[in-house]
């Protein structure tokens, strides 16, 4: 489902197969675990996350929560702290967005510190309000924190817009567009072993992520540092 | 440490000297007189800050700090209400940046309500991440409220980019660059005698800019007016 390879300080996750990736109980959990080693390995200081094929994820497995008889509100409880992971990993964290990626798989690609994104082909979409589904609130509080132009937000949301990634660059939900899949994977992994080269202390950059993104965390049910966990990163600099 | 001139309605705060004009307990006890002195006089209509040498502000004392046995936390707690004069000083602010502006100084030139700066050289700075240190949270709700593109956000707190006044232009973080540090501080100036020459009443000018800054407001303990207060606003335009 996926596969973690380590190029120096960086950690590829790539999401494999020639599928749509969808977000069902084995897919989500092999992420999780990916995370989970990355989180515990020291010698990591930067992660990229690629997908094979034509999509990068194309959302949730709607399939497999037609069969379940919990259906998608479990899955939607399931993504949830596979995103939490992502917004509380100490580390940069760079999405390379070689395919389409619609609803939870759009989410999963903005929850990354950088996107980047192929031009030639591909698009970012929320499917949502064309097959009449309403946001989980984490996934709003997500695009809230990643779209902030309210023309873009709309579109996103109010309009199902399909973004390709050279419109997503041009409206600020992408960083980068590159001209193949194998060229932003290699852009993303550049960008990682740039970033992983600053050496920034692993905790801080959690740290300051979540104090960037207080509304998420809360909603991701992510835990506020404590007063006395902040001041030890204080103390250690005297 | 700095010095006021009143040039008809607009008064210029100088941080003087050719070092890094660090905010320690003198300097900002020195700023927050002049503030007082601004706040008090009727005939001043519109504020300058602008600094002599290289630096604009290189931010907190640091080596005070290390010889104090309170340290960093003592001048994080002082440079709150700095910052909260100036959010509520009843008046416009214009910063005229005309050297590098990092971690607090950043913090002092983007708490103005229009921000001014040298392209030639110098650059904005957010230097925490570099040197380990997460953010005091008043500092996050001030970029927060000045800086909402997400990505110019993320660039200066998770990657602590040292931005140029060029960059910054672009990227909506100063108002305006200018071709040397002379040439900010006459535009700012003449910027500042434009905006007192629209006689606003200093009581509504800051009373908008708290409701526009309400969390920022809340956490650098600004008391929000009460409806008597903004009653009387409404009431004196009767």
């Amino acid at each position: 489902m996926c596969t973690l390879e380590k190029r120096g300080r960086v950690l590829i996750l790539t999401l494999t197969g020639s599928g749509e990736h969808r977000l069902g109980p084995g897919l989500i959990s092999s992420l999780r675990s990916a995370l989970a080693t990355a989180r515990s390995d020291p010698t990591v200081a930067a992660l990229v996350t690629a997908g094979e094929g034509r999509f990068f994820s194309n959302g949730l497995d709607l399939a497999w929560a037609k069969n379940s008889s919990e259906g998608l509100s479990t899955l939607v409880r399931l993504v949830k702290p596979l995103i939490a992971d992502l917004i509380s990993l100490p580390m940069p964290t760079v999405a390379a967005v070689t395919g389409h990626a619609a609803a939870a798989g759009m989410m999963l690609a903005v929850a990354h510190d950088y996107v980047y994104m192929r031009g030639d082909r591909g698009v970012l979409y929320m499917s949502e309000l064309d097959i009449g589904l309403p946001f989980p609130d984490y996934f709003m509080d997500l695009m809230q924190a990643k779209i902030t132009d309210p023309r873009t937000l709309r579109d996103v949301t109010l309009r199902a817009k399909k973004i390709t990634g050279t419109e997503a660059k041009e409206r600020g939900i992408v960083d980068k567009v590159c001209q193949s899949a194998s060229e932003t994977v290699a852009e993303a992994v550049k960008m990682a072993e740039e970033l992983a080269g600053r050496n920034w202390d692993k905790g801080v950059y959690a740290s300051i992520r979540l104090s960037v993104y207080p509304k998420l965390c809360k909603s991701l049910e992510i835990p506020q540092e404590s007063d006395e966990a902040v001041r030890k990163h204080f103390a250690s600099r005297l």
